[in-house]
């Protein structure tokens, strides 16, 4: 007696539940019920589960009968032909969808040599196993799983020509690289979804060696001559927009040039791109501060009175700006309505990258690095059929990492472009080691993949022999032009008068309670003293009541408002975020009394 | 000769005094230069003490946690070897630090007395007296006889055998832990009636529950025991610890024995023994994960722990709870109990030290700031000048 149940719901009992569950599989193999549907038996628990809700993860596989593969010869000749399609195999019984639950009561061979008896189902490639992403690097059987994982994520934030119509979207954080390539090493992904057609890496030439200690650390070499002739360079578009809004009492904002009398007018200078109706023209080279659309909003707090009084009415400026640290030039306007009705102007900036230092790179085999130095080409090491690789990369990041996969493709990057055609690296098919070291040598190459090579700065020649080949490459959108920020002085927050956070907003750097345990640790008491300085106030101290009192500016001293002019007050320097503590402690009624004491 | 020494006995410690000694006679050393070789260690020695001011608190914190960061949680289970499990790595650190009154993996190493480790036999067999076993471990089948009000149990002969139990022996247990209960002997094990005259279904389902629980030998608390070989010694790792119950066995080595729960050993040994437990059971867990942090740190840590004479964790429990500024125990942890309490009981804050100083900004009494410079000033002068 086995307990049956359909989609989680109690429906009977059957005696045999074996039989039960094969006539239901023939049936949906043979058409009867639909392909959809999934039937699995739980050994721990003793019951049949039906299952054919929405929302379970099922997979192809292919169906095993009495040790012999459904698929067989014929059909495949037929399919190749095109007889056949693949929802006929599905129709026929040959291949199957299996949900996670069904997939526990089934043994699947890898491949077909491996069928016995027991096996109920045949894989249809081991590579099913892998995701889209995951196709994408070659060689992935040569590596480690954790080094697969980084390599495809890597992938996706890779630079290439992410959409055919990038000229008419306005995306943030987007670009496009400007020479991509495809890929000499290459998987069968590549060519199932067209990567050949919009690829977003490079083929660059690599060497395995050190330069002067700029590669330490992930970090890598590239030739500033490769760059000067276009390697890895990018456009980086930034999308503004801006909208008028309407307020209540017919009032709303108004795109134009603003009036030099509005409220929170910048600067003439400021507003020098913009075209008599307040909106930039295409083309603007636009740096720090410059106004992208000028616009005036209504006066904030209107009360009732005011709606009347023409004086009040002064606008105050909320234009566009392009914001500190960024520049080019502007890519594109458009003029348009938003959702509800009002004008929207979308601005968007364009700028060339052209690779520097702190740039990122990476290969597919989670090997991620940036940029340490640009090295003239003059001074690149260069092996002795006078190539100079594009890239250097640093030894010390095989070892530990176990990357195969990544060496492995700099030998067969090199013999595909010798050769002039893509090599197919699929995963569990990838060509043979040997193949590829005899192609090599056979023109007239070592057979390792390693080249003498010699020192750019002296012409000496060096002792090792440099393992070098090419290695297709991308381009990272992490790119230090949109992260570098310092700040000497700035902007402050309103209640704590401490600097405020972030880049955008010009922020400072948080010296933060580890970094304080340093200075503490190394006993540097009064450095550590000038750094909190930031939000350093002076305030008055009554020392009778132990409040903080005013300063009475008319008098020229300061002042306990409750003790009145007879008690001492005295002016202390403290952190304006203490003096925020103790007002808060007031508010929660407790009553925090300053003592001072002479220091000296 | 002995004058030389003499003269620096303030100013060295007498473990360097007694080393230089030694190594003087060896090589032969002429009072001149015994003295030299003084005044160059006594050199060493005052330029090797932490001077005042230093912040040796953040340094110790410091040095446990930037390698703590780099522990490894992984940890390695040989497939098929026999090993007590225990907690390593950062979570067994924590635990230390934190002073948790049970460990996660109560653990003891019993060591043997040199007499009974002559063969593995005698080893085996001391351990399997040490194991906790219950009356279940041993039986098959505990039945309730309805008509009797009584609970069968039996016995499973083979695990008698194997453990070499006698079903008198037993019968002795049984009649000593189980009060108000009638033991009888019976062919296939024993027949327990509560000689208590309730006879309903609760009670005899709790006598039977009680029954399976009783302990027929071996120490309670100890669930698991593995003889091994450590550094040519005989050791009993045990899983459970019950140091009091150990030390009254005849077979053990009471020096060496040791058990990982730190407040068993200082209500057993004393608070000195707690000291040194915590330090062994950090330079176990660095060593474990090969980490090299200064024995000083983990010495004054220990120290700091044990000092009030009570094992006291790193906690607002503990002795971070016990500082005497307001404004530091309310910026570590739970603020508004600190402060609500302070302005009930109307407590001063006197700001003497480092996190104090930082809120309100003023130069904090470390390094450089910790001296000040006392003069007088005479103010007639000063005002001569003028």
């Amino acid at each position: 007696m086995v307990d049956v149940y359909l989609n989680e719901k109690y429906v009977g009992v059957v005696d045999n539940s074996n039989e039960f569950i094969d006539t239901i599989r023939k049936k949906r193999r043979d058409g009867t019920i639909s392909p959809e549907l999934n039937i699995s038996y739980n050994e721990e628990l003793n019951e049949v589960s039906v299952e054919t809700n929405k929302g379970r993860l099922r997979r192809p596989i292919i169906i095993v009968e009495n040790g012999v593969s459904k698929l067989t010869e014929e059909l495949i000749e037929k399919i190749k032909s095109g007889e056949k399609k693949w929802a006929d195999l599905v129709e026929e019984g040959v291949i199957e969808y299996l949900d996670a639950a069904e997939e526990e009561n089934t043994l699947i061979a890898l491949d077909e040599e491996e069928i016995t008896k027991d096996h109920t189902h045949l894989e249809i490639s081991p590579v099913t196993v892998l995701g889209v992403v995951t196709s994408l690097v070659p060689y992935s059987n040569f590596g480690s799983s954790s080094r697969l994982i980084r390599g495809s994520k890597i992938q996706k934030q890779a630079l290439g020509l992410y959409a055919t119509n990038f000229l008419l979207r306005m995306d943030t954080d987007a670009s496009i690289l400007h020479y991509p390539q495809k890929p000499i090493v290459k998987s069968f992904m590549h060519d199932a979804f067209g990567y050949d057609e919009h690829p977003s890496g490079q083929n660059l030439t690599i060497a395995v060696m050190s330069y002067e200690g700029y590669n330490m650390q992930d970090s890598i070499i590239l030739n500033k001559g490769s760059v000067q002739r276009g390697l890895a360079r990018s456009t980086f578009f930034k999308p503004f927009s801006l909208s008028e809004v309407r307020y209540s009492g017919g009032l709303m904002d108004e795109i134009s040039v603003p009036d030099p009398e509005v409220k929170g007018y910048k600067s003439e200078k400021d507003y020098k791109n913009l075209e008599e109706d307040g909106i930039i023209f295409p083309e603007a080279n636009v740096g720090t501060d410059d106004v992208l659309i000028g616009r005036t909003s209504p006066p904030r707090f209107l009360s009732g009175a005011d709606e009347f009084n023409v004086a009040v009415t002064t606008r105050r400026e909320s234009s566009i700006a392009i914001g500190e640290g960024n520049k080019g030039l502007v890519d594109a306007v458009f003029l348009t309505e938003n959702d509800e009705g009002n004008r929207l102007v979308q601005v968007r900036l364009r700028e060339q990258r052209i690779p520097e230092i702190g740039d990122k790179f990476a290969s597919r085999h989670g090997q991620k690095g940036v940029v340490g130095l640009l090295v003239p080409h003059e001074d690149m090491p260069f092996s002795d059929k006078g190539i100079t690789p594009d890239l250097i990369f640093s030894p010390h990041s095989i070892p530990s990492r176990m990357t195969v996969s990544h060496l492995l493709e700099i030998l067969t990057g090199k013999v595909g472009s010798l050769r002039g055609s893509q090599i197919d690296a699929t995963t569990f098919d990838t060509p043979d080691e040997g193949e590829l070291r005899k192609e090599l040598l056979g023109m007239g190459f070592r057979e390792d993949g390693t080249e003498v090579f010699y020192n750019g700065l002296t012409g000496e020649r060096f002792k090792a022999k440099i393992y070098t080949g090419n290695i297709y490459y991308f381009k990272l959108k992490h790119m230090v032009a949109n992260k570098l920020h310092a700040r000497a002085s700035g902007r402050i927050q309103l209640l704590t008068r401490q600097p405020v956070e972030g880049r955008a907003m010009g922020g400072g750097l948080r010296l933060g309670e580890m970094e304080k345990d340093c200075l503490v640790a190394h006993g540097a008491s009064l450095l550590l003293k000038e750094r909190f300085d930031s939000d350093k106030t002076i305030v008055h101290v009554c020392e009778e009541c132990g409040l903080i009192g005013t300063y009475d500016s008319y008098k020229n001293k300061p002042l306990c408002p409750r003790c009145g002019s007879n008690s001492k007050v005295s002016s202390v320097e403290l952190s304006y975020a203490f003096k925020l503590l103790l007002d808060e402690l007031k508010s929660l009624m407790v009553y925090p009394r300053i003592k001072l004491k002479g220091k000296f | 000769m002995v004058d030389i020494y003499l003269k620096y006995k303030d100013e060295l410690p007498g473990k360097i005094i007694e080393d230089v000694k030694k190594e003087a006679e060896i090589n032969k050393l002429t009072s001149a230069e015994v003295k030299k070789v003084l005044e160059e260690v006594k050199h060493e020695y005052v330029n090797s003490l932490i001077s005042p001011g230093e912040s040796v608190g953040i340094i110790t914190a410091e040095s446990f946690g930037e390698p703590g960061t780099q522990m490894t949680l992984n940890v390695f289970h040989m497939a098929g070897v026999a090993e007590v499990q225990v907690t390593r790595g950062l979570p067994r650190l924590i635990e230390i630090f934190d002073a948790r009154k049970e460990p996660s993996t109560p653990s003891m190493n019993v060591y043997l007395k040199s007499e009974y480790t002559k063969d593995e036999k005698t080893i085996r067999k001391v351990a399997s007296f040490i194991k906790q076993m219950t009356l279940q471990e041993i039986s098959s089948e505990f039945s309730l006889n309805m008509m009797k009000a009584a609970v069968e149990v039996t016995l499973n002969s083979k695990k008698l055998r194997d453990f070499g139990f006698k079903k008198a022996d037993i019968l002795e247990t049984l009649k000593v832990k189980l009060k108000d209960v009638n033991v009888k002997e019976c062919t296939k094990g024993f027949v327990l009636e509560s000689s208590k005259e309730e006879g309903d279904l609760t009670g005899l389902y709790r006598l039977r529950q009680k029954a399976k629980e009783v302990i027929v030998r071996g120490i309670s608390g100890i669930t698991q025991v593995l003889p091994t070989k450590k550094d040519g010694k005989y050791v009993i790792q045990c899983a459970g610890t019950n140091l009091k119950e150990v030390f009254k066995l005849k077979e053990i080595e009471p020096k060496s024995t040791v058990s990982n729960n730190l407040f068993e050993i200082a209500s057993i040994l004393g608070i000195e023994a707690a000291k040194q437990a915590i330090m062994n059971e950090c330079l176990a867990v660095l060593e474990n994960q090969g980490l090299d942090i200064d024995i000083r740190h983990v010495m004054f840590l220990s120290e700091l722990m044990t000092h009030t004479g009570n094992v006291k964790g790193i906690t607002r429990g503990g002795i971070s709870g016990e500082k005497e500024s307001v404004l530091a125990r309310a910026s570590f942890e739970t603020p508004i109990k600190h402060i609500v309490d302070a302005s009930i009981t109307g407590e001063v804050d006197k700001i003497r030290s480092v996190i104090e100083n930082v809120m309100i900004n003023q130069p904090i009494p470390m390094g450089t700031g910790l001296p000040g410079l006392v003069a007088q000033i005479k103010k007639e002068k000063v005002g001569k000048k003028k």
